[in-house]
């Protein structure tokens, strides 16, 4: 069973990153990533990590991805065009990645003591604990001030996100609206 | 009980599935040309790397890694919303995503 689902989400997932590369209008890209991040939710499940999986489907392949989909559709974006920018990218990049791809993939490999994972095997095997009471008696007992501290930096970046994308960019839209009252 | 083959899934699968994810992510942030897309391919790679993570926390029986992909989804969620209103700014002066075109701090 646990083979079965991770084949099949595993394959949803490389399906979904190379369509992303492959597809040429941004809304395609965006709505394989989607594919991409709803099926690495699912193989958080597998790994008895059922409040990342929440997470990840609630901020990840809902609200970040509703804001790509949303600034795709607000700028009108169109298919991109391949130059010789990307070529020479291609030329020099491929290499590259294909050694960082070999590297990881020889260490991963060679690495001898991995364990396996079974269906329904929790975090700590600790019996009648589930994944968010231990993950939340960590995170609001040894971690709460960085916990409050992203709830800081997320507001700071909401504050940011409204200033720069705010209509115009102050001096000379306060100008224009100046003279035209005049 | 659970000794069955099928029922047991390597935990260097997932590794090496991580791995391939964030490869294609650097591959992405390479060819593409939409300033968009690059950025979905920024995104990409933290999902990769996300899954390596709760792979490790599943292998040590700790909660560590997933408190830490649980920080850096809140960090990704405040990079999206700052990132994609630098492009809105971006294309309001300069009317264009390409990534080749916005080249006002080459050399």
């Amino acid at each position: 069973m646990h083979l079965i689902l991770f084949v099949v989400f595993a394959g949803f997932c490389l399906a979904g990153a190379i369509n992303l590369l492959l597809q040429s209008h941004p809304i395609n890209s965006a709505l394989s990533l989607i594919v991409v991040m709803t099926s690495l939710a699912v193989l958080y499940l597998l790994l008895g990590a059922e409040f990342l999986a929440a997470a990840q489907v609630i901020v990840y392949a809902g609200a970040i991805m509703v804001l790509f989909t949303f600034v795709v559709m607000l700028l009108n974006a169109s298919r991109e065009e391949r130059t010789l920018g990307s070529r020479a990218a291609g030329k020099i990049g491929f290499p590259a990645v294909v050694a960082i791809l070999g590297v990881l993939a020889t260490i991963i490999l060679h690495t001898q003591d991995l364990g396996t994972a079974r269906i329904g095997e929790g975090l700590t095997n600790v019996k009648g604990s589930t994944n968010i009471e231990e993950l939340s008696g960590v995170l609001f007992s040894k971690l709460l001030l960085p916990f409050e501290v992203t709830s800081v930096l997320i507001l700071i970046a909401i504050l940011g996100a409204v200033a720069l994308a705010r209509h115009g960019h102050g001096e000379t839209e306060e100008r224009e609206e100046r003279t035209a009252g005049k | 009980m659970s000794s069955l083959p099928w029922q047991e899934v390597p935990l260097s699968w997932y590794l090496l599935l991580s791995a391939v994810l964030f490869s294609l992510g650097i591959v992405g942030f390479l060819i593409k040309r939409n300033l968009i897309t690059v950025f979905m391919s920024i995104e990409l790679m933290l999902n990769g790397v996300n899954l390596s993570f709760v792979t490790f926390a599943h292998q040590w029986h700790a909660v560590k890694g997933q408190i830490f992909v649980f920080f850096v989804m809140m960090v990704a969620a405040a990079e999206a919303a700052v990132g994609l209103a630098i492009i809105i700014a971006i294309f309001r002066v300069r009317a264009t995503l390409a990534v080749d075109r916005i080249d006002l701090m080459k050399l």
